[in-house]
């Protein structure tokens, strides 16, 4: 957590600094060709970041601005496809695999860009407890993961679905997804070398660094989510 | 409804730096009703404050119609839902007067959620003489009554009754933008996001939904609806404009659920002034019809523009409300004012169209000579009864002295809600906490002094398809337009209930 905030931290400043580019530019007479249409390649690096902290933002609301909110992930989707004209932009992203816009995002980014995006989106699983989201950090997404997994995708806007669903609308459903599951995260992650999860293979006194390989983020992100009974244990290294 | 004490919403007034806003009192919606006679606002601390016209009074000709406070009431509470965690806040979105049907005044106030009628009365005499009572109510000793009298009805001190007549609940899932009254007088509609809702006014346990643009899966939305409105003489007739900047025509009569539009008006977008907040600043934040029903004006961030209803391909008029903005979009988009919804207004005769702006300018445009004015609305430049003076941004070349430039124009101070009086030249002006109520002083005089020319009713006039009605109120020429203030800078925080 500590290593994404100083990224995040990193990148505002990098974004004030352009900023005051773009501000500079402001005082321009209006027919002076820096104002008129601003060239892509800086002011869209910065329109990205500054859209990026807007969606964000907004989806933090506990009951988001639709309108703030379309108009800001319809932007960012301009912003995008003029920075990466060779990428395709599906206009509706497969499930399961990963989220539509942060997909797209990692694919035509830079490293620093893609580890920041990476650490915004694991914030938002965290609030929003749809904690499908550690996937996309990896290119490879896990073999074998079966299409039914619970929500369908993690556009942005799905996160909103369940959130601003209420009673009459979504069903008993709705009402469930919403649950802060960030309280649960902590709880699986900390404790698994205290030897929580059953295995037939584990010792009880044996010690191992608590690593996670990928099948058990999978395994726990979908017992979190529902999908999965707690009864199979988890895969090998326990 | 009990006089308000709360001392949260009283502004004191010993504070002289009007920089000072109690939050609660920061007008969200102004409204005048069919007749002009009563203004309503609501603000974001839920309340609602009806402001009623006096009579013009022969023995004070300046105080001519002046408006004065009727009523302040409680509309909305904030409300906490519980299910989903959420406060719920009690800021009026909306007013709309019904017309009046009896004695009695009727409005619906809204909040993001629920709708409510409230049923304004008045009371100015009441009974006296009981038998069994005293002056105070209580039971007299009946030993002591010897005759018999009649209760005689006695003026007492005009008192006006609120009460809440409705609720419209759980109607909406997502944030109600606007409501409309059908002309049918039965029945009105409320829009949020992605549905709008038909109501009867008489029945609040069910409504129809009768527009639905939520995508089966959230993750494919790209647009909300923005505002909404009835078609003032063809009760099947409605309008929603959207944030891609489109508005749909739909017709009840064609089917239940009218996701399919009748018409659809959408200007393509200008290949030259193509950036990448396009979209935004297309985004339609109001839509009104003209009272003749043959025009529909929207807002979009940077202009106001009139459409036909027979026109679906791009609008008739389009005028540019503050055109230098557009190199600043980033900066304003930065500091999320390009998500500013402003409202605009038609005047009487459909000739002169209003919308707010920046630093508290508000714009008029004259359709017929094509002119246009920039108007301030601040204590400075009101004194009573001040002509108002047109004011002037200055985007670089020749600077007059009293010109504004662009770049020291103040972005919280933001014109978002005015309204014109359905017949006469008065347009009520919300500022942040201030309200401002202007007349046209010039054509009033006129108005007493030679007659009604300037206003005159509707009459009968043969045409093509039969007698159709006209409105032969003469266009007013915006040049003629000279805006005085009667009520200085009405700071709302100090208004108190008429009684």
């Amino acid at each position: 957590m500590m290593l994404s905030k100083g990224l995040k931290r990193k990148r505002e400043e990098e974004e004030e600094e352009k900023e005051a580019l773009a501000v500079d530019a402001w005082w321009l007479e209006p027919g002076h060709p820096a104002v008129a249409q601003a060239p892509p390649a800086v002011a869209s690096s910065s329109l990205f970041d500054l859209s990026v902290l807007k969606l964000h933002h907004s989806l933090r609301q506990s009951e988001p601005d639709l309108r703030h909110l379309v108009l800001v992930v319809n932007t960012l989707r301009r912003i995008q496809a003029s920075m990466a004209p060779a990428a395709t932009l599906p206009p509706v992203p497969s499930p399961p695999t990963a989220p539509g816009i942060a997909d797209n995002l990692l694919a035509s980014s830079d490293a620093a860009l893609s580890a920041s995006m990476a650490s915004l989106l694991e914030d938002l699983s965290h609030i929003e407890g749809l904690s499908q989201a550690p996937q996309p950090l990896v290119d490879e997404g896990p073999p074998g993961r079966p299409s039914g997994a619970a929500p369908p995708s993690l556009g942005a806007l799905d996160l909103l679905g369940p959130a601003t669903g209420c009673l009459l609308d979504d069903g008993l459903e709705g009402l469930f997804e919403d649950i802060d599951t960030s309280m649960y995260d902590s709880e699986f992650w900390a404790p698994v070398s205290e030897g929580h999860k059953p295995s037939p293979e584990d010792g009880p006194g044996k010690e191992e660094a608590p690593e996670l390989d990928e099948a058990e983020l999978d395994y726990l992100m979908d017992v979190l989510v529902g999908t999965q009974a707690l009864e199979r244990p988890p895969g090998p290294g326990r | 409804m009990g006089e308000d004490t709360d001392t949260r919403k009283i502004n004191h007034s010993f504070l002289r730096d009007h920089s000072y806003v109690t939050e609660a009192d920061i007008i969200s919606t102004v409204e005048f009703n069919h007749t002009g006679e009563l203004l309503a606002t609501g603000d974001k601390g839920g309340r609602v404050v009806i402001f009623q016209r006096e009579p013009e009074s022969k023995n004070a000709p300046h105080s001519q119609g002046e408006y004065d406070v009727y009523s302040t009431f409680q509309s909305h509470e904030p409300e906490f839902d519980y299910l989903k965690s959420l406060e719920i806040e009690e800021k009026i979105n909306k007013i709309k007067w019904l017309p009046q049907q009896n004695a009695a005044h009727s409005l619906l106030s809204t909040n993001d959620k629920t709708i409510k009628l409230w049923k304004i009365t008045e009371r100015d005499k009441r009974p006296e003489g009981y038998n069994l009572k005293d002056e105070e109510g209580k039971l007299k000793d009946l030993s002591t009554v010897t005759s018999l009298q009649v209760p005689v009805l006695k003026p007492m001190d005009l008192m006006v009754e609120v009460s809440p007549r409705r609720v419209f609940a759980n109607g909406h899932t997502y944030h109600i933008n606007s409501i409309s009254v059908n002309s049918d007088c039965e029945t009105y509609m409320s829009a949020d996001d992605l549905r709008i809702n038909l109501w009867h006014l008489a029945i609040t346990d069910r409504s129809f939904n009768i527009v639905d643009i939520k995508p089966a899966n959230m993750e494919d939305l790209t647009e909300v609806i923005t505002a909404s409105e009835f078609h003032p003489h063809h009760c099947n007739l409605f309008v929603y404009s959207s944030s891609k900047g489109s508005l749909r025509l739909c017709d009840m009569r064609a089917a239940a659920l009218c996701d399919k539009h009748s018409k659809l008006f959408e200007e393509p977008e200008d290949p030259s002034n193509r950036s990448f907040f396009s979209e935004i600043i297309s985004s339609v934040s109001d839509v009104k019809f003209s009272h003749s029903g043959r025009y529909m004006l929207t807002r979009d961030y940077l202009t106001v523009k009139v459409w036909d209803l027979n026109m679906e391909a791009r609008p008739i008029e389009t005028y540019q409300v503050h055109d230098y903005l557009r190199s600043k979009l980033c900066s304003l988009y930065e500091n999320d004012c390009i998500f500013d919804k402003f409202e605009c207004a038609w005047n009487g005769s459909d000739s002169v169209i209003m919308t707010g702006a920046y630093n508290n300018f508000f714009r008029m445009f004259d359709r017929n000579t094509k002119r246009d004015v920039t108007l301030e609305a601040s204590r400075e430049s009101s004194k009573p009864r001040a002509v108002l003076k047109p004011r002037r941004v200055c985007v670089g070349g020749k600077r007059r002295r009293d010109d504004i430039s662009v770049d020291s124009l103040d972005f919280t101070k933001k014109i978002l809600h005015t309204a014109w009086h359905p017949a006469e030249n008065i347009i009520a002006i919300a500022a942040t906490n201030n309200l401002y109520i202007f007349q046209d002083k010039v054509n009033s005089d006129m108005h007493r002094g030679r007659g009604r020319t300037a206003f005159a009713g509707g009459c009968l006039k043969p045409g093509k398809k039969g007698f159709t009605a006209t409105n032969h109120r003469k266009p007013t020429r915006l040049s003629a337009l000279k805006f005085t203030s009667f009520i200085p800078g009405f700071n709302r925080a100090q208004s108190f209930p008429r009684h």
